[in-house]
């Protein structure tokens, strides 16, 4: 598996007088790929949410392609578009995620009913207790603290294996043993799983789990040669 | 999806709760007014074909038409006579083809009743009204001192009830005819010469001479195809002194005219009813975009289609709306069913509540109604949350 994006862009109407589109994200190309973590870091506003979704074919570019292995996302119809997604790309957005009407355990299994899938709720309590929230199975969303949604909404990403995986400030909410808990387990399900892991964040915590380090600014990325080395 | 519909509706109970009402108060509305019409129009038509005749022959001086009217519709009491030759001077007129005469008697308070009752005596040679409409329940004809009931007098089959101090067997109970009829007691001309002599023994006296024993109350005409019937209506009249010929037609017209207002009436508070409640379905269904936006986000985000969202939304809102049918349904069926009898009464028609199939048609129909609305209220809804936008969404309700 190989996702690759060519020359994409998105601008956004804004109503500033002289210019009123701006760029979100400047032309650019990149490549994901498997049994490796990218990491993508920059400022608030920099573009990289902008550029995961248009990654994560949630967000059509104003221009170019994303491809995954040969496929162009956006030339797809939405329900070939939507079926492929939910079997090959997991998403954790930055934002609450919880469908606040099903419980905790039903929200993880949830990308497989959708599509009438074999929930797999035996390893959906592996990883629950692995990052300490196996007794909210049954606990509604608004009982749960931030960090606690957000380990929710990665394990519902990594129950649903994806082939590659998005995690918009996946450690946004959580201390630092949780997030030394939920880099490492996205760390290890890119290399023993052979699944690729894109992270988007601001913080400095997932530079050392980085395969491939990129960096944003004002709409535009640049590659970075990680100090950190990239494996633990 | 159809399971997350569910657990959607149960756990958003308030909301649901709200919605059902919206489209059970559209159903209520439907079921019952329609029940009422279709109820008002049987009840016409159960008349018109009771009285089964073209023209009916009453004393000029006896009644008004208005209040001759009031005896088939509400059941009023009343007994007026003339001479039974009427009814053989009304067949040498040409173009009738039938003469049924009957003889009508009030009385004052039998055992079987706590109101007055009225008494129909009919002669079964020349009768065609009432005895086919006897004939659905009772096998045979009418003996001496035996008598059939209408549908709404308390008397059961076998049971003894006395008129003027005469014992008469109640053989026969009628089927229901909404109208006045149903409070009548049916017995042949023999047992009505008791009656009426019974009577005369109490000082009520229905001879129109000293020394005439032999009347009638009313002669049904029936006239023969390819007369004119207004044509042969006036050559009774010109025929038969102290007379009044009444087209039936023309009584009908009356309650006819009288029931369509009526349907009017309650076809537009019908239509007000819905176009008010559609507005507000639409208008809650609009804010509930709003509201859950994120949810559908996050449901597009983990790979639902635009069409299955839509269709979520859209199931959903049927459901609401077949719970909220079946509730209105319900209420309507136990209110309309319950207050028949004042319903009657206020607005003074022949009322006769359709058959158990038409009946479960309607209820049925108005279910799938209310779902095919409350969805059609939702489909903007279902629309726009279908094409929402995860990223927006997400990072809105963030």
């Amino acid at each position: 598996m190989i996702l690759k994006a060519e020359g994409i862009s998105k601008t956004f109407f804004r109503n500033t007088g002289s210019a009123n589109y701006f760029y979100a994200v400047s032309p650019l190309s990149i490549e994901i790929l498997p049994e490796s973590v990218t990491v993508l870091t920059g400022r608030s506003g920099s573009g990289k949410t902008t550029l995961l979704n248009m990654l994560a074919g949630i967000l059509e570019p104003t221009e170019g392609k994303v491809l995954l292995d040969d496929t162009d996302l956006y030339s797809l119809k939405d329900d070939v578009l939507s079926r492929l997604r939910n079997e090959r790309i997991g998403v954790v957005p930055q934002a609450r995620s919880a469908v606040d009407t099903l419980t905790v355990m039903e929200n993880i299994l949830l990308p497989a009913r959708l599509y009438g899938k074999h929930a797999p709720a035996e390893e959906a309590r592996q990883w629950m207790e692995q990052f300490g929230i196996d007794s909210l199975a049954d606990a509604m969303p608004r009982e749960l603290s931030g960090g606690e949604l957000r380990r929710m909404a990665i394990i519902r990403a990594v129950v649903q294996d994806p082939d590659i995986l998005f995690a918009d400030e996946p450690t946004g909410d959580l201390d630092d043993e949780n997030t030394e808990k939920v880099l490492s387990a996205l760390y290890s399900f890119a290399h023993d799983q052979k699944k690729a892991v894109f992270i988007v964040t601001h913080e400095n915590d997932a530079l050392k789990y980085a395969d491939r380090l990129y960096k944003m600014e004002k709409g535009r990325i640049g590659l970075q040669e990680n100090q950190s080395g990239g494996a633990l | 999806m159809s399971s997350l519909s569910v657990k959607n509706l149960k756990r958003k109970p308030g909301r649901t709760i709200a919605l059902v009402l919206l489209t059970a108060f559209l159903a209520l509305a439907v079921f019952g007014g329609s029940m009422v019409v279709l109820s008002l129009r049987n009840g016409l038509q159960s008349l018109e074909a009771r009285l089964g005749a073209d023209i009916i022959l009453v004393p000029s001086e006896a009644q008004s038409k208005v209040s001759f009217q009031n005896m088939f519709l509400q059941g009023t009491t009343g007994a007026f006579y003339m001479d039974a030759s009427v009814t053989e001077k009304a067949l040498e007129v040409p173009g009738v083809e039938k003469a049924a005469p009957q003889v009508f008697l009030a009385s004052l308070k039998a055992d079987c009743c706590s109101i007055k009752i009225q008494v129909i005596g009919i002669d079964p040679e020349k009768d065609f009204t009432v005895q086919p409409w006897i004939a659905r329940s009772l096998t045979g004809e009418l003996g001496e001192m035996e008598v059939a009931v209408g549908c709404k007098v308390e008397a059961d089959i076998g049971e003894i009830i006395r008129i003027y101090e005469q014992r008469c067997k109640v053989i026969a109970r009628l089927e229901p005819t909404g109208t006045g009829l149903d409070t009548a007691v049916y017995c042949n001309m023999d047992t009505m010469n008791q009656l009426l002599a019974a009577a005369e023994a109490k000082g009520i006296s229905h001879k129109i001479t000293s020394d005439d024993d032999s009347v009638v109350s009313a002669v049904y005409i029936k006239v023969k195809d390819g007369y004119d019937i207004d044509t042969v209506n006036t050559a009774l009249t010109g025929k038969l002194r102290k007379v009044t010929a009444v087209r039936t037609r023309s009584m009908i017209t009356g309650v006819s005219d009288s029931l369509a207002g009526v349907s009017r009436t309650i076809t537009a508070m019908i239509i007000v009813i819905w176009i008010l409640a559609f507005v507000i379905l639409l208008l809650a269904y609009i804010l509930i975009v709003r509201e859950r936006s994120r949810e559908f986000a996050v449901l597009r985000l983990l790979g639902a289609s635009r069409k299955m969202l839509g269709q979520m939304a859209l199931l959903e809102s049927s459901l609401c709306g077949l719970t909220g049918g079946v509730i209105g349904v319900i209420i309507a069926a136990v209110g309309v069913f319950s207050f028949a009898v004042l319903i009657e009464h206020s607005l003074g028609l022949p009322y006769l509540i359709p058959t158990f199939s038409t009946v479960m048609l309607l209820g049925i129909g108005t279910i799938l109604l209310s779902a095919a609305v409350s969805a059609a209220a939702s489909a903007f809804a279902a629309w726009r949350l279908s094409r929402v936008n995860p990223g927006t969404a997400l990072r809105e309700g963030n």
